[in-house]
């Protein structure tokens, strides 16, 4: 026997959709198939619904997607994976089959272990019944013996911060106090290889950090874990190698950050950098005849992406046209986060006075900062041009863009990092000043 | 290396065709969700509930006394020479038992969809527990049928040990019938619609109000064909000595109840493997 926990070979996942629909242009017609032909009717979806995934390639393609396609990997025991991809790839697909919920169609997989499965957190739940009672429920149906709950009740209790409603209807809990009890459960549950779907997006802050963290535990304790998620900074922290899927196959099976990359880089492909800003909208304080009007907006980034890694530099060229002469005109370029907060506003001032004439024409300005300051999250850019006294134009969110880890850390170190901005801060080894003997 | 490697179990997930073995070692090792599900059923039926579990009761002998007036009373429908209230009540016993536990195993799946798409357990659980929650009903509607006995007299013979075998029967069929609908309830939800009306007729098929002795010699073998026959039958039998012995006409029911139950049960996990997709 190997150190293999998982191998998954050639696996596909065909689904048939629209099976059910016949063609029917008028109601008319409908009518009659359904009062005429009622046992054709009943003879055709029979034997549509008795194969609904259907095992040829020759049919039609647009009645069924292969949600899953070739896929092949091995899992080493120990081994806690990411899988990443956007919503549709085939991610819960895949873990559905490995938790033998649904059938491949081709392909084939060995598991070697106990596989613990959490697609969801509170399955089975029943409303009526208590905290107590549900505990013995979920537990019994994520597999876990009776004795393994009776052992671990107390700990479960606990971690769920529920001790005095454990004897209350879960119907009456707030949905805060009904997810907590459902991790826990699920988190008690004790198998060699854990499949976790995207389950730590519920719950408060604090309460995400918490189920983290007894992810991070589990991972430590040899488990083999498959780990979906959307939540980039936890597969980064607790992953080490990721599998990027795309519509159904395997884009990338490598190191968690190059995946991520890869991730990022795809899903914000379609967004582009550059922004035509003659016609969009602006602020009602702007006049359309102001004499400036900034007609496109550049993002200048090492990828071509909108996405800046921390710390590299943040760099806006806007284009303009000035119809008439201008005096005193500055320009400037913002950037807020996505609930409004202003964190960066920076103005051509700082590196020349305002502009004292602009005569007519088509130019071009770029502003930039060597070393953006910004936490990994996404941002709000705008743009904007002044005189001394009014704003002469405003675009207030020209673009969005991300801003992403640029390296990967060890341990969660960094990304326990507070505040609201990055900066590099310079240190010093430390100096002894003086030996203390220990008696 | 981890040392038990060796006896770790491998599961090999592949995609299966045709028909699949019952993999009832698999069931066995979920006994304890089997229990559990039950358990659940139990708790929730009567919560909330002003009068709880004495509907177990109301319900059987609401219907007795129906019957007793209609047909007993007016339409006189002969009862075997003893009062047709009890001759009732100890056809209704395993009667409800049945319509309760077909109808709830036949919509067990679809009530429990998100179980079986968020979760891995054999299949049949779902519908096996569904049978054990009916249990308690019938557990509690015979304390009143001791009491109806007493009542009216009545000292059961030794045929009376002959019950247990009856009420598997009633449970058997109850999870043939069951397994059949429950599946076809996951691709047709026309199902649930016919699921009432079948009992309906069903009851009417069954010697439940009238006595089988109505029905002429020659056709008792294939009125048996209905194994409620036999088991309401034979629960007359042993429990207040009328009716007839198990006879031919037992054998028949007996038969067809383990060809409804072991077709039922491939039928089933042959369906199986969809339910994941379809439901």
């Amino acid at each position: 026997m190997s150190d293999i926990a998982i191998r998954v070979d050639g696996l596909s996942k065909l689904y048939k959709i629209g099976a059910l629909r016949s063609k029917h242009d008028t109601l008319r017609d409908r009518i009659n198939d359904v009062l005429f032909n009622p046992f054709k009717k009943l003879a055709k979806v029979a034997k549509a619904q008795r194969n609904p995934i259907i095992r040829s390639t020759s049919s039609s393609s647009d009645d069924h997607i292969w949600a899953l396609k070739d896929v092949s990997f091995e899992v080493k025991r120990g081994e806690v994976i990411g899988i990443i991809g956007r919503n549709g790839a085939g991610k819960t697909t895949l873990l559905k089959i490995l938790s033998r919920i649904t059938e491949p169609t081709e392909g084939r997989v060995e598991i070697y272990g106990r596989v613990g499965s959490l697609l969801e957190v509170g399955t089975g739940f029943h409303p009526e019944l208590t905290g107590r009672e549900n505990i013995y429920l979920n537990g019994a149906i994520l597999g876990m013996k009776k004795s393994d709950i009776e052992r671990k009740f107390d700990e479960i209790v606990a971690f769920a911060e529920i001790e005095k409603f454990l004897d209350t209807p879960v119907k009456r809990y707030s949905s805060g106090m009904y997810v907590r009890l459902a991790f826990a459960v699920a988190a008690h549950l004790d198998p060699e290889i854990l499949l976790v779907d995207e389950v730590l997006a519920v719950g408060d802050a604090a309460f995400q950090k918490k189920c983290l963290g007894k992810m991070g535990d589990v991972a430590k304790e040899g488990r083999t874990v498959l780990f979906v998620s959307h939540n980039m900074t936890a597969v980064r922290s607790l992953c080490p190698r990721s599998i990027l899927i795309e519509t159904g196959r395997i884009r990338l099976d490598s190191k968690t950050a190059e995946c991520i990359d890869l991730y990022l880089a795809g899903t914000f492909q379609d967004e582009s950098t550059y922004r035509d800003t003659s016609s969009m909208p602006r602020p009602d304080n702007i006049s359309p005849n102001s004499g400036l009007r900034i007609t496109n907006v550049r993002l200048c980034t090492h990828n071509g992406l909108t996405v800046v890694k921390t710390g590299e530099s943040l760099s806006v060229t806007m284009e303009f046209v000035c119809i008439e002469m201008l005096q005193n005109v500055g320009w400037g370029f913002y950037v807020e986060t996505l609930d409004g907060l202003r964190l960066l506003d920076l103005k051509s001032v700082s590196s020349f006075p305002p502009f004292p004439s602009l005569a007519p024409g088509e130019y071009s300005i770029t502003g930039s900062l060597p070393t953006n300051p910004l936490m990994p999250g996404r941002y709000k850019l705008g743009v904007g041009a002044r005189d001394e006294a009014r704003g002469l134009d405003w675009l207030p969110e020209v673009m969005q863009f991300t801003v992403e880890e640029s390296q990967r850390y060890d341990s969660l170190w960094f990304e326990k990092t507070a505040g609201i901005f990055r900066v590099k801060s310079l240190w010093q080894p430390p100096v002894k000043i003086r030996t203390i003997n220990l008696p | 290396m981890n040392l038990n490697t060796v006896d770790t179990p491998v599961i090999q997930i592949r995609p299966t065709k045709g028909w699949a073995s019952l993999q009832l070692p698999a069931l066995w090792e979920y006994r304890e969700l089997l229990y559990f599900l039950a358990w659940r059923d139990i708790k929730v039926r009567y919560k909330q509930t002003v009068l709880g579990a004495a509907w177990a009761i109301i319900q059987p002998v609401a219907t007795m006394l129906i019957f007793t007036i209609i047909f007993g009373r007016l339409a006189k429908i002969p009862s075997d020479n003893i009062p047709y209230p009890i001759f009732c009540f100890c056809a209704l016993l395993p009667w409800n038992y049945f319509a309760s536990a077909f109808s709830r195993s036949s919509g067990s799946l679809v009530n429990n969809a998100h179980l079986i798409s968020k979760v891995y357990f054999p299949r049949l659980v779902i519908p096996i527990s569904s049978l054990l929650s009916g249990l308690l009903d019938f557990a509690i509607a015979f304390l009143f049928l001791i009491g109806m006995m007493f009542y009216y007299h009545i000292v059961p013979t030794i045929s009376i040990l002959w019950l247990p075998v009856f009420m598997l029967m009633a449970i058997a069929t109850a999870l043939g019938v069951g397994l059949w609908l429950g599946a076809l309830n996951v691709l047709y939800r026309d199902i649930g619609y016919l699921v009432p009306f079948l009992s309906q007729i069903w009851m009417y098929a069954t010697p439940v109000v009238y006595p089988s002795s109505l029905i002429p010699e020659k056709w008792r073998i294939i009125y048996g064909l209905n194994p409620m026959a036999g088991v309401v039958e034979g629960f007359r039998w042993a429990l207040i000595g009328r009716g007839t012995k198990p006879g031919p006409m037992f054998f028949v029911s007996a038969f067809v109840t383990i060809i409804l139950l072991v077709s039922g049960a491939f039928y089933f996990r042959r369906m199986e493997r969809t339910f994941a997709d379809i439901i």
